[in-house]
């Protein structure tokens, strides 16, 4: 038995960080604050890529199942003799593959933003909030009981509304963070339930009893049913809610786009590599239980996931705002993730869809990251978000150019690139599980070409666009992280995922389905094509197709009004019809009728009626007609 | 009884101290009396024997210890938080009036928990709530507290009355006050029925359950500060305690009816308490019909009627004593310092004065139940106690206004942090007395979520209905 007890520095670095730079940060240099995070950060992704190497490697017989491992753990809250509550770190294959991804992409975001953030108001602020959520995201993934993981989903919520409404003096900015944080919270009220529900099931909280195969979890999936689910269902679909909602799944995706008001690099980390994974890896962590247990739940996970790809593929290539874009893509490829989970079985080769979902979530970390600290070192040269107002930077950026070319190959799924090892298999796992979602995705893949060469012409090919000073290629700190990501968007495909990340933790062996491969090879490269026919000369054409489709394109523009869609039932239903007629009623009915009688005492008792504030009467008279009511109805009608 | 002699004794014993001061050391008596409140707050933990006295009208245990001296801490809290206040010059005249008034409804409660018959039930009842009007219109020379004063006089006066008819039903049907006597003959007939229902309107008057609420926004607006967090604190989780014992103890046998009782005002108390607290602009009001919604959550571990039950009502009980303290200790500072109580006069406090916005923060994410503050543990132990019992819809709605509170909560921090003034409150430094409070109530905010063996020690203390 090794040792694994040092695991708990992972998170524990960046938090002792956090509170060293977040009380004294302001009595120091601003850059020594970004460097102090950044150190903290390199030692607990060293630390990580010790465990993993530990982990996958070094204790491991070549052949027999990874075990999941509780590294540390403490009793924490005793509810009863079944039912505690404890704090530890759990490792196993997904946990362990977690870890890379979240210190890599933060070391990297951190290195980046000392570049990107110089010259801010709150540069230290921005480090401290920083260092949380990598805490934050850490206990998460770590946790080793679904309550300890609740606790730190919470936590990972508050650390992004806090980076989301960084620049505060912009109401859209705060607005955003303030939307982020209530739909995702309104989400988190399903997890909670489906929490409860679990826990009163399965009388535990313990992942590793909840998910082992003859585990009470899946033991309890029988029970007792309501509209013809079981609890277990029930309680998995809510759960699944939550996930739904931090993953930004339809239809509760529409903070996504708006969280884009946060500084670029809080949304290569945020929003591209870490938070919004946390429901694939929900998912996939309590995934015996949804495969062997509920398949019904993972049926409800496959359809959101296959519809949210689409939905989200067709917005984005009506966007002008290049991070817009880069946030619809991102819902996309994660509902790619939730689709393979949703398709896959448990165990062998029957779980491909699980292995291939976290291989997805993995390369998709790399790729998507440095999209968007690409898209950042763009907006660092020519202060703009928007694409119409980009062209033929190709001259002047030529390091985050061929980084944002590498990234754009590996999203497309051109072979060679990590983006077609890990979206093959998904696709085989589709086309051997549920052939309508097979066909969607093919068309997914053929969109997601299309919209991100799309991108990458109007930024880097196209007319020149007028420039106010000659844009400039970003200083070294930014562009080595671009490289460092761009070197694991092409590699990471060529590690032996199945051997490594798989349902029931025993090895298989995955072959890339060149039947199904090279269809998906000639829809990308036919996405890229007509990308290129379109975008790479500015031409009238792309102007020509939205007008021939006007109706369409309007509504894809405006994302299928979504948030108008919220806004009104909030605003005209919700508040109009409950709240003001709720206040009209107290306002006019109450308050009338009080006032009448208040007014025929008044008459009656002037003498005294500067004593009286009339309302008093009114008190009594609720207390007791109250009271009253409930007597007769408890008497009579009960 | 070691409680309520000691405090009896410290009352008598800050009278005479203060007769005997010079009008020139009046100022004398407040550490005096916050020290021996402390020793008498710590000497309530020393064990003690069970027992019951005068024919078990007073009965004693573990379980009313631990809640006296709940009540003691949070009490303790205030002293120290009023001190500023009492210092004042319209004050100065009356300090000990206030500290024996104060000390004498503590009492009261006390006897309530203790009670072993109606009789000593509300003889601490009226103890508990007369002297209270006095407090409530301190200042009466100012319209709205000596309004606050009459208001609570006479709608207390009324629930009494409600109340007592209740009891002397329960005494014709049953013919005893006993609570064992009362327990064993106690059955479904309209007129026993009709004499619960007048005893629980009473009771819910003192928690401020809908629709027996509506005196609380008026009083707590125009008492003063420390009087108002007194009654929405300590007033209203004696309150809860008595009712969750009476219910669990004495009405057992007709728990069927009082669970569905319960159903409803708990569903009514958390609504309409979110929904008027979304419009108040005045931060006492604001938190007055926010604690009316948090009142409608205790019974959530109320209507569970078991172990864990009691178990969470008391622990969240604890739990909001902290977190309405530290919100209750920040607006009492500032109102101290620069008389503003509204809203609007938050904004920007983060800039000027940090360490109090942080501690609102706290206080407000507590009452709202966000993690990793105590209060979302509070909230969470309120739930699966009503979840195992079976009430999944209760729980649904209760999570659901736990998430619309969140909205008006976060308004709060909003002022404070995001919203822009150009004069925000200018900083001041609070004096040592309202710092140790503020500490505390930051410390219990997050001692008391982490440290796990303190639900067991209370579960192992608790009990559920009788059969």
């Amino acid at each position: 038995m090794i040792n694994y007890s040092y695991t708990i520095l992972i998170p524990l670095i960046p938090f002792i960080v956090f509170l060293f730079t977040g009380l004294t940060g302001h009595r120091m240099k601003p850059v020594v604050s970004g460097i102090i995070g950044s150190a903290g950060l390199g030692i607990a992704a060293i630390l990580s890529y010790y465990t993993a190497w530990q982990y996958f490697w070094h204790s491991h017989v070549a052949g027999s199942a990874y075990v999941p491992v509780k590294a540390f753990e403490v009793t924490w809250l005793r509810l009863n003799e079944n039912l505690v509550i404890n704090l530890g770190s759990l490792l196993d294959p997904i946990s362990v593959m977690m870890l890379i991804v979240i210190t890599t992409v933060s070391l990297m975001v951190h290195i980046y933003s000392i570049g990107y953030m110089k010259g801010e108001r709150g540069y230290h602020r921005f480090f401290s909030f920083l260092s949380l959520f990598s805490f934050s995201m850490l206990g998460l993934v770590l946790a080793t009981n679904i309550f300890q993981m609740y606790i730190f989903w919470e936590l990972v919520g508050v650390s992004s509304f806090l980076l989301i409404g960084f620049y505060y003096e912009k109401p859209s900015a705060v607005a955003a963070s303030k939307k982020a944080f209530i739909v995702t919270r309104f989400a988190d009220l399903g997890f909670l339930i489906g929490i409860l529900m679990l826990s009163f099931t399965t009388k535990t909280f313990d992942f590793i009893s909840l998910t082992s195969p003859g585990g009470p979890a899946i033991a309890s999936a029988g029970g007792a049913t309501f509209l013809g689910f079981s609890v277990l269902v029930w309680s998995l679909i809510f759960i699944f809610m939550g996930g739904a909602g931090k993953s930004a799944m339809f239809p509760l995706h529409i903070w996504l786009p708006d969280a884009m008001e946060g500084p670029t690099p809080v949304s290569a980390l945020i929003h591209a590599a870490t938070m919004v994974v946390a429901g694939v890896y929900l998912v996939a962590r309590l995934f015996p239980v949804f495969a062997l247990g509920a398949p019904d739940a993972l049926h409800v996970v496959a359809w959101v996931g296959g519809f949210s790809s689409l939905f989200a593929a067709v917005i984005a290539c009506t966007q002008t705002d290049i991070k817009r874009v880069l946030a619809y893509s991102t819902m996309s490829q994660i509902g790619y993730m939730m689709l393979a989970l949703g398709v896959s079985g448990y165990g062998g080769h029957e779980g491909l869809g699980f292995m291939a979902s976290n291989w997805h979530l993995f390369t998709h970390a790399f790729f998507k990251s440095l999209l968007f600290l690409g898209a950042g070192a763009v907006i660092h040269a020519v202060h703009s978000n928007d694409m119409r107002d980009m062209g033929g930077l190709r001259k002047y950026l030529p390091v985050t150019h061929i980084t944002f070319l590498i990234a754009c190959f590996a999203i497309a799924g051109v072979p060679g690139f990590s983006g077609f090892f890990s979206k093959d298999e998904i696709l085989s796992a589709a086309f051997e599980h549920n052939r309508v979602l097979f066909f969607i995705e093919y068309a997914v893949a053929g969109i997601t070409a299309f919209y991100m060469f799309r991108l990458y012409y109007n930024i880097f090919w196209a007319k020149e666009t007028h420039y106010h000073h000659t844009p400039h290629e970003a200083p070294y700190i930014m562009t080595i992280p671009l490289m460092i990501l761009a070197f694991g968007s092409v590699f990471a495909g060529y590690l032996p995922f199945s051997h490594l990340v798989t349902s029931d933790g025993l090895p298989f062996a995955a072959h890339i389905n060149w039947s199904v491969a090279i269809p998906s090879i000639i829809i990308a490269l036919a996405g890229i094509g007509v990308a290129t026919f379109m975008y790479m000369k500015t031409n009238g054409l792309p102007d020509k197709i939205a007008n021939a489709i006007p109706h369409f394109y309007k509504w894809a523009y405006h994302k299928f009004y979504f948030d108008e869609i919220y806004l009104f039932v909030t605003k005209k239903i919700i508040f109009r019809y409950i709240s003001t007629p709720i206040a009209w009623f107290d306002r006019h009915i109450v308050d009338g009728t009080m006032n009448g009688i208040a007014g025929l005492t008044q008459l009656t008792s002037n003498s005294i009626k500067d004593f009286q504030s009339g309302r008093l009467q009114q008190y009594g008279f609720v207390f007791v007609s109250g009271a009253v009511a409930l007597a007769l109805i408890f008497i009579f009608l009960w | 009884m070691r409680h309520e002699l000691l405090l009896t004794a410290l009352a008598l014993v800050v009278l005479i101290i203060d007769l005997m001061l010079k009008p020139g050391q009046k100022n004398a008596i407040i550490p005096i009396t916050i020290i021996l409140f402390a020793l008498h707050t710590i000497a309530g933990f020393l064990p003690a024997q069970p027992g019951e006295l005068f024919g078990s009208m007073y009965r004693t245990d573990a379980l009313h210890v631990m809640m006296k001296n709940i009540l003691n801490v949070g009490v303790l809290i205030i002293l120290l938080q009023s001190v500023t206040w009492l210092h004042k010059d319209e004050n100065r005249e009356k300090m000990a009036e206030y500290f024996i008034i104060l000390l004498s409804t503590l009492i009261g409660m006390y006897f309530m928990i203790s009670s072993g018959d109606f009789l000593m039930f509300y003889l601490g009842l009226e103890l508990a709530t007369v002297p209270m009007t006095a407090l409530a219109a301190y200042r009466h020379h100012e319209t709205k507290s000596a309004e606050a004063g009459i208001k609570l006089l006479l709608s207390s006066a009324l629930s009494s009355g409600i109340l007592l008819f209740g009891l002397s039903l329960v005494y014709g049907s049953t013919g005893s006050i006993y609570y064992n006597d009362v327990a064993a003959s106690f059955s479904q007939t309209p007129m026993q029925v009709l004499a619960f229902i007048f005893f629980f309107a009473g009771m819910a008057f003192k928690i401020s359950l809908v629709p027996f609420h509506l005196w609380t926004a008026d009083v707590y607006e125009g008492s003063p500060v420390n009087v108002t967090s007194y009654l929405s604190v300590i007033s209203k989780g004696a309150a809860s305690f008595i009712l969750i014992i009476i219910l669990y103890i004495v009405f057992h046998s007709i728990t069927f009816l009082w669970k569905d009782l319960v159903y409803i005002i708990a569903i009514l108390t958390m609504t309409i308490g979110n929904l008027f607290a979304l419009r108040q602009k005045n931060m006492k009001r604001f938190l007055a019909f926010s604690s009316i919604a948090q009142a409608g959550f205790i019974l959530l571990g109320i209507i569970a009627g078991s172990k864990t039950g009691m178990t969470s009502v008391i622990y969240f009980v604890l739990v909001y004593i902290f977190s309405n303290l530290g919100a209750f200790g920040v607006v009492s500072a500032i109102s101290n310092a620069t008389g503003k109580e509204n809203m609007d006069d938050y904004d920007g406090l983060y800039h000027t004065n940090p360490k109090l916005s942080l501690l609102m923060m706290l206080s407000v994410f507590s009452l709202a139940g966000i993690p990793p503050v105590a209060g979302f543990f509070g909230k969470f132990f309120l739930f699966t106690s009503a979840a195992s019992a079976g009430y999944y819809w209760l729980v649904f709605i209760a999570v659901l206004n736990a998430t619309i509170s969140l909205y008006y909560y976060l308004l709060v921090v909003k002022a404070m942090f995001i919203n822009k003034n150009e004069a925000p409150i200018a900083s001041f430094k609070s004096d040592m007395a309202t710092r140790i409070a503020l500490i505390m109530c930051t410390l219990g905010l997050f001692a008391i979520g982490f440290w796990g063996q303190l639900y067991e020690l209370i579960n192992n203390l608790s009990i559920g209905i009788l059969n």
